[in-house]
């Protein structure tokens, strides 16, 4: 047992982003999900008839697809579609200036320390709260380069030469099920423009808080980097431990072109009530390189395989993934390398640790056909076991065709012993400490791909998720 | 009352099998007591007890460490007392560095919200390192992750060393050790000796006693401390071996 300081800091650790507060929304879509919730959303924000069009359709799609339970989990079940508000939001336009912004809000965000992050090390920050930004800016210097970081809604209305011609071409809008769902009722996201040759020295970073009970959040990003162009975006999340049930439903869409590079990092740490079932795919031309940096700490359900296209030749693709199942916990989480062009890399490094009951799940897939040639896969998957009843599969599929092309794969299982914890325990830490020391030892290698600022983050997130999971 | 690791009638027990009978000893701090005894003695066990290693059960009897009740406290709070514990098996932690572990071993010593001294820190763990003539990479290496047997062994006398206990108990630490190694290890004990605290040095060899000298040896035998002596007593029981204890005590 930890000493009670220890407790008590966990305690108050624990709850940093369990706050609300009392929900007033000039705008509210009701419960359930029908044409005129969506005749609802682009009226509120005064979108064009081809945008009303697209949602419809989506709809459609939506309720034509089954729930994939006969793959994923039957736990999928237990989200109630008509108990769940669709859209929520106070009405404003995303200010320039914090001061601007409504004091809840501005009050929720500077709990969660955004506007001092800001302020040390980032070159724009977009601030969701439930449906729609509350904050966005980005550095002058950069606004003067021709950079675009704005939320969805404006980036289709004020910029849609620029972004309509992927919007939706990197994930269909039938993809699966919850693709189809975040197409009809998406709101917020960011959509970022990279003109030619710009490189972003500093991270861009989204925020995405949802305040409200029995709500959805369906933000949708669009990151396009052009030629030879380099960004880094960063996303965080986080949720109140709400009694029932929260749905994120995230579609990203990146689209590297020639010689780009983009680099997508998250940082979830979603509170135990929330489903959070988000497709992310980057679509690389040729010499491109697009690397995802995925770290999924809570959450009732995740189920994310964040995927890349390797379009162009010699483009390359990155998946580096940590997850954390803890009690009651199901991460379900992976990564699609699709090789399109010869000479073509992919690596994926996936890292797992199941706590208590926690359940941890691989699914990889890899294809490379057989008309290329020259491509390289590399996997690797390792899973880490606390305590016997915890539970870990993976499922790599990787399709080779031909024979001029590298792969590489390997899985491991470890476990942390009683014996391990007894020798760091002899040396004076707590049973939590020690744990947390095994954890961060596990995924060091890959905390290391974070920025400096995020691996701090990360550590620490664990070491709640650690301290709080000792009996 | 002077201070002291004062063991009385212990009796511990491991999957239902007594392993402990009632085993009594003091180690008076400033002193370096050894035990010895053949296989399954119990010897191991009681370094494990005296740790906190949940796999054992005591039934009966006391550990008081200058009049703190060791029994009473976790793994590690006994740590955080002043218990070390030098592993015969030392566990690996992979991609935690030796430098980080020792950081938060010292860090856990430290009130709540104070800083170790990272410039001091490694300073002085560079000084011990060269005494015990470990190369500096191994600050930067998985705790123990891939060592040999003789590199894991001048580990835990690292560990020892950082640490400052009141009192240590080394395991079998002469297991694995060639001569050079043993000598580097008992050199880095000899340093630590001292009014300030006390050893006890489990061996199943006199080997290691030539260059670590116990004030006292004492011999176990079946969960028991049967006999007790001078340094000499282990010279003794390397010449005419540990039959010769038992069959005395067959006829006491």
């Amino acid at each position: 047992m930890p000493d009670s300081a220890t407790l008590e800091a966990v305690n108050i650790d624990q709850d940093e982003g369990n706050f609300s507060y009392p929900e007033e929304y000039a705008h509210d879509a009701g419960y359930g999900l029908n044409e005129d919730t969506i005749d609802f959303i682009s009226n509120v924000k005064g979108e064009a008839d081809w945008i009303r069009e697209f949602r419809k359709k989506a709809l459609k799609i939506f309720e034509s697809k089954p729930m994939p339970t006969h793959w994923a989990s039957e736990d999928l079940e237990n989200i109630k579609f008509d108990d769940i508000r669709y859209y929520l939001a106070k009405g404003q336009r995303p200010t320039r200036s914090w001061d601007e912004v409504p004091d809840d809000v501005k009050q929720t965000f500077e709990r969660l320390g955004i506007p001092e992050k800001e302020r040390k090390y980032l070159a724009g920050v977009e601030a969701q709260f439930d449906s729609e930004a509350a904050y966005s800016n980005v550095k002058e210097e950069l606004e003067k380069q021709g950079v675009i970081f704005v939320n969805s809604t404006e980036g289709l209305r004020e910029y849609p030469d620029v972004f309509r011609k992927w919007f939706g071409k990197v994930i269909p809008t039938g993809d699966n099920k919850f693709s189809a769902l975040n197409s009809a009722v998406f709101s917020g996201g960011s959509f970022i423009y990279v003109p030619p040759g710009v490189k972003v020295a500093h991270p861009l970073q989204a925020y995405f808080r949802i305040n409200a009970e029995n709500f959805g959040q369906f933000e949708r990003t669009l990151i396009v980097v052009d030629e030879g162009a380099e960004v880094t975006y960063m996303e965080g999340c986080t949720a109140p431990k709400f009694e029932t049930a929260t749905l994120h439903s995230a579609v990203v869409e990146l689209v590297a072109m020639k010689d780009a590079k983009i680099q997508y990092i998250t940082v979830q740490n979603w509170s135990n009530n929330v489903f959070n079932l988000v497709t992310k795919r980057g679509m690389a031309h040729e010499n491109a390189e697009i690397r995802w940096i995925d770290c999924n700490i809570g959450s009732r359900l995740t189920m994310k395989y964040p995927g890349v296209i390797m379009k162009g030749r010699k483009a390359r693709g990155e998946v580096i993934s940590i997850a954390l199942a803890n009690d009651g916990q199901h991460q379900d989480t992976g990564a699609k390398m699709i090789h399109a062009a010869d000479e073509t890399t992919s690596n994926i490094v996936a890292k797992s640790i199941s706590v208590g009951e926690g359940r941890s799940t691989y699914r990889g897939q890899v294809h490379i056909p057989k008309n290329l040639k020259g491509c390289k896969n590399n996997t690797e998957c390792d899973a880490l076991l606390i305590n016997s009843n915890s539970r870990t599969d993976t499922y790599p599929a990787i399709t080779v065709r031909g024979n001029q092309h590298a792969t590489q794969h390997e899985a491991s299982v470890s476990q942390v012993s009683e014996d391990q914890i007894f020798y760091m325990q002899q040396r004076g830490l707590s049973e939590g400490e020690a744990m947390s020391l095994s954890v961060n030892g596990f995924v060091n290698d890959l905390v290391r791909e974070f920025p400096m600022e995020y691996s701090v983050e990360l550590k620490r997130l664990i070491d709640m998720e650690m301290e709080g999971s000792v009996g | 009352m002077s201070d002291s690791l004062k063991i009385e009638n212990l009796h511990a027990s491991v999957e239902g099998n007594e392993i402990l009978k009632g085993l009594t000893l003091e180690i008076p701090k400033g002193e370096v007591h050894a035990i010895m005894g053949p296989n399954g003695s119990g010897k191991s066990t009681l370094s494990k007890v005296l740790a906190g290693n949940e796999e054992y059960d005591v039934s009966e009897g006391t550990v008081k460490m200058d009049g703190v009740d060791l029994l009473d406290l976790e793994v590690d709070e006994r740590s955080r007392e002043g218990f070390f514990l030098a592993f015969q098996y030392p566990h690996e932690i992979p991609g935690v560095s030796n430098a980080n572990f020792l950081r938060a071993a010292l860090q856990a010593r430290l009130p709540k919200g104070e800083e170790i001294d990272a410039v001091a820190f490694y300073k002085t763990m560079y000084e011990k390192m060269d005494a015990l003539q470990m190369d500096r990479k191994f600050t930067g290496r998985s705790v123990n992750d891939g060592f040999s047997g003789g590199e894991k062994k001048r580990n835990e006398i690292l560990q020892m060393m950082m640490l400052e206990p009141k009192y240590a108990v080394l395991d079998e630490t002469d297991s694995g050790l060639d001569i050079d190694a043993l000598k580097i290890v008992a050199e880095g004990v000899n340093r630590m000796r001292g009014p300030e605290r006390g050893f006890l040095v489990i061996t199943h060899y006199q080997r290691l006693l030539d260059y670590i000298v116990p004030d006292v040896v004492h011999v176990m035998v079946d969960g028991q401390i049967v006999k007790s002596g001078g340094k000499e007593l282990a010279h003794e029981l390397e010449e005419k071996g540990y039959d010769w204890v038992t069959e005395e005590l067959a006829v006491a």
